[in-house]
């Protein structure tokens, strides 16, 4: 049976196809015929987001906290160009999203029409793919095959450009099994020689460490299944990237906490000092190596990537593995448990109390106050209030998230929602109200400072026209606080337009938005104040005043190898100098 | 997206994987890349190398499959021995890319360039081009009193020194097509 449609109407059917239940989006002149159709039925539920930016990253949230393709709709120009920065966000944190943006007709396109921009030239770097679609008979399948490319692999966001003459005209639906779904196939076995070798040394390793990534999360619930099971199994500890938290439980024995930057010492130290490093879908990114001629200098390096191209980028593996997580680690457990399950039990066991020596340090241990909340003890408190709950953490960018990551404990994969490889400031509130769309039931936070809130804050519209409860816990420092905090480690504390001057009053923002606000500035009150956001059934801003010159420790400087961490008794100012002054 | 098998170097035809993967060593490769001939891809691929800093010191592309809408992409690049990979591997990543192939690593390959030189004079320095232009089997493809063009097809050093040789004798335009290459024998 043909079914003749006009594209709009494919749009949307492609769309139900697909499964989508959900599209965060913002109507304009060259997408209303899609709109018109997205009016007239009811099985796809439409959010009007308050700008671009935050179709996008709410549909990033609504794609990393259920696994799925997260879908937005904007119009021509400005509203593709302000998609631009949800776009590379997805790129640099591989979410599988797809926009689908209008057009100006086709018979205009080239003439400076009317909110028109090339939007497939600018997207063209910050896409894993996109398409212009000039004909109407290919639409349908271009959508679906958006949906396989964006899905697939390393998944990120593509984007599709459709003309609004060609919403208009009617074509031939084409069904999702009949689409051709192209020559992207990427290889998801990995080589079963180099996993018998790596399962080789994993048996001698004397100081062995697993450090996993964002891809043992965008390889789904089997991947932390299977990496839980290896890792209990052998009894070699574990560190993960920001992006990978949660696919191994914060609970779990074998966890070190977070490496990098401003990871964990005892993380950090076992990574210098390992003899054999296997890395599970992590990328070497430059905040997890520090200084690259320097790094985990004695080790074997083991790298599992469905990237080629993350091979080899940055540090050199001995021991490369092209292939889906998932699929890696199925295989080195067959392989592992064929061979008669062994470990070097006497090497680790002394391996573990080299680790437990480290840990003595306490490296996030911080001077508390009476009077003054500080920061990390706000975490804690939200950590203890929230624990066991149906919970999900969204951030912004800055010392928020890096003390979220350390203070706040992620015991299952999708429920860590920050921005990692581009460091969107602003991503954290759009991102709550996807995650929220996606689990109405649940708990979101939004662990924000208040200079990255403010940046996208119109989106408080949004979660009250919804009634998505959604709890934007702003840690309000009154400050940019993270660059101050570089500021006084690199240039002499001169702080240069790192205040937040003519800050709102965020209790009154909060009403005038319709939305609960919550003020709390004493140590003493905090444990009611996040109580009464718990208990509240709608949208809270809470305002927390927090200690305003706190530094997010421990750090390893810029330019300096892990063994080199600034621990949090250090004298601050001025301590990053030399050649790691000119990296970021 | 191509095959592209990072496990034992990148060649079973040369001892091109000892060498040791992160040294400085500037290496010039030639690198041929099959792609949808799509609108855009040629963007794709050269946006690639702009935005990630890598050289590109030659680049041809036509289409080669006219029923499979298929071009073929000859890029001549340096770089050292990391960065040749890491160009393989982000075009490979690259959805629209069916192929890639480095012929510099994977045995031997024809290179062949196509070039067109104007060369003006008369008297004693026009013979001698002409004259030279024989030994190098250039063709004279126009001419006029005090002109020559010539048509020249070769590897691309061949074509440098020609036109070193020429440029005393009144070069005063080259055009160049850019390298395009295959792979020696049947595979």
């Amino acid at each position: 049976m043909t079914r003749q449609m006009t594209g709009a109407k494919m749009v949307v059917q492609a769309l139900k196809d697909q499964g989508v239940d959900t599209v965060f989006g913002y109507p304009g002149g060259a997408v209303l015929p899609i709109y018109d159709e997205i009016f007239q039925q009811n099985d796809i539920r439409h959010i009007l987001v308050r700008h671009e930016q935050g179709a996008v990253h709410a549909a990033e949230g609504y794609a990393r906290s259920t696994g799925k393709v997260g879908v937005a709709l904007v119009t021509s120009g400005p509203g593709a160009t302000n998609a631009v920065t949800g776009l590379t966000d997805a790129l640099m944190d591989s979410v599988p999203i797809i926009v689908l943006s209008g057009q100006v007709p086709t018979f205009m396109i080239g003439s400076d029409a009317f909110q028109e921009a090339d939007t497939v030239g600018i997207t063209r770097p910050c896409t894993k793919h996109n398409w212009l679609v000039k004909d109407t008979a290919n639409l349908s399948s271009v959508i679906h095959q958006a949906f396989h490319v964006a899905a697939s692999g390393r998944p990120g966001p593509v984007l599709v450009d459709i003309p609004k003459d060609v919403q208009f005209a009617s074509a031939e639906y084409t069904p999702k099994p009949k689409a051709p779904v192209g020559h992207y196939q990427p290889q998801v076995k990995g080589d079963m020689e180099t996993i018998t070798q790596l399962v080789e040394a994993l048996e001698n390793a004397e100081r062995p460490v697993f450090y996993t990534g964002g891809g043992v999360i965008n390889s789904g619930p089997a991947a932390s299944q299977l990496l839980r099971e290896l890792v209990d199994a052998t009894g070699i500890p574990i560190t993960s990237t920001l992006m990978g938290l949660g696919a191994y439980p914060a609970s779990g024995k074998h966890w070190l906490g977070m490496l990098g930057m401003h990871g964990l010492y005892e993380a950090n130290l076992a990574m210098h000092g390992c003899d054999l490093m296997i890395n599970i879908g992590a990328r070497f990114d430059d905040r997890i190596t520090g200084r690259i001629d320097a790094f985990s200098p004695k080790s074997k390096k083991a790298h599992i990537d469905i990237d080629p191209s993350s091979i080899n980028k940055v540090i050199k593996a001995d021991m490369p593995i092209v292939g889906d997580v998932a699929h890696v680690l199925e295989d080195m457990l067959k392989v592992w448990k064929a061979r008669g399950r062994k470990v070097n039990r006497e090497a680790l066991a002394k391996w573990w109390r080299q680790i437990a020596e480290w840990k003595q340090v306490d490296c996030l241990k911080y001077k508390n106050s009476e009077t003054t909340i500080k920061p990390q003890y706000a975490l804690e408190r939200l950590e203890a209030l929230t624990k066991g709950m149906d919970r999900y953490i969204c951030t912004e960018v800055g010392q928020h998230q890096m003390w979220a990551a350390q203070f706040l404990g992620f015991e299952d994969p999708n429920r860590w929602m920050t921005s990692g490889g581009l460091g969107t400031m602003g991503y954290g509130t759009p991102s709550s109200i996807g995650v929220q769309v996606a689990h109405p039931d649940s708990l979101v936070v939004n662990v924000a400072g208040e200079a990255s809130w403010l940046m996208n804050m119109q989106e408080m519209g949004t979660a009250v026209q919804y009634r998505l409860p959604v709890k934007q816990f702003i840690l309000n420092n009154e400050r940019l606080g993270m660059v101050r905090q570089w500021q006084q480690l690199l240039h002499g504390e001169r702080y240069s337009s790192s205040w937040s001057e003519a800050l709102p009053d965020f209790v009154k923002l909060a009403e005038a938005f319709g939305a609960k606000g919550i003020l709390c500035k004493d140590p003493k009150d905090l444990d009611d104040a996040i109580m009464e956001m718990l208990n509240y059934d709608g949208p809270v801003i809470f305002d927390c005043l927090v200690e305003k010159h706190e530094n997010c420790f421990p750090m390893i400087p810029s330019g300096e190898p892990h063994n080199k961490m600034l621990l949090g008794d250090v004298k601050a100012t001025n301590a990053i100098a030399g050649k790691g002054a000119v990296l970021v | 997206m191509s095959a592209l098998q990072i496990k034992k170097g990148s060649s079973k035809h040369s001892a091109y994987n000892l060498r040791p993967t992160f040294s400085d060593v500037q290496e010039s490769h030639t690198i041929t890349v099959l792609v949808e001939n799509e609108p855009g891809v040629l963007a794709r691929v050269i946006g690639l190398f702009s935005g990630r800093g890598y050289n590109i010191d030659s680049l041809t592309v036509a289409e080669v499959d006219h029923e499979g809408h298929l071009s073929r992409i000859t890029i001549v690049t340096t770089g050292t021995p990391q960065v040749i990979e890491q160009i393989k591997a982000q075009l490979g990543r690259i959805v629209s890319v069916r192929d890639v192939h480095d012929l510099t690593a994977e045995g031997s390959s024809v290179e062949r360039e196509l070039a067109l030189m104007k060369v003006v004079g008369s008297g004693e320095k026009r013979v001698e081009a002409l004259r030279l232009a024989d030994i190098f089997r250039a063709n004279v493809v126009d001419s006029t009193l005090e002109s020559f063009i010539f048509q020249l097809t070769g590897a691309p050093d061949k074509i440098d020194a020609f036109a070193d040789l020429m440029r005393p004798l009144g070069l005063v335009q080259v055009a160049r097509t850019g390298v395009a290459a295959l792979a020696r024998g049947q595979s």
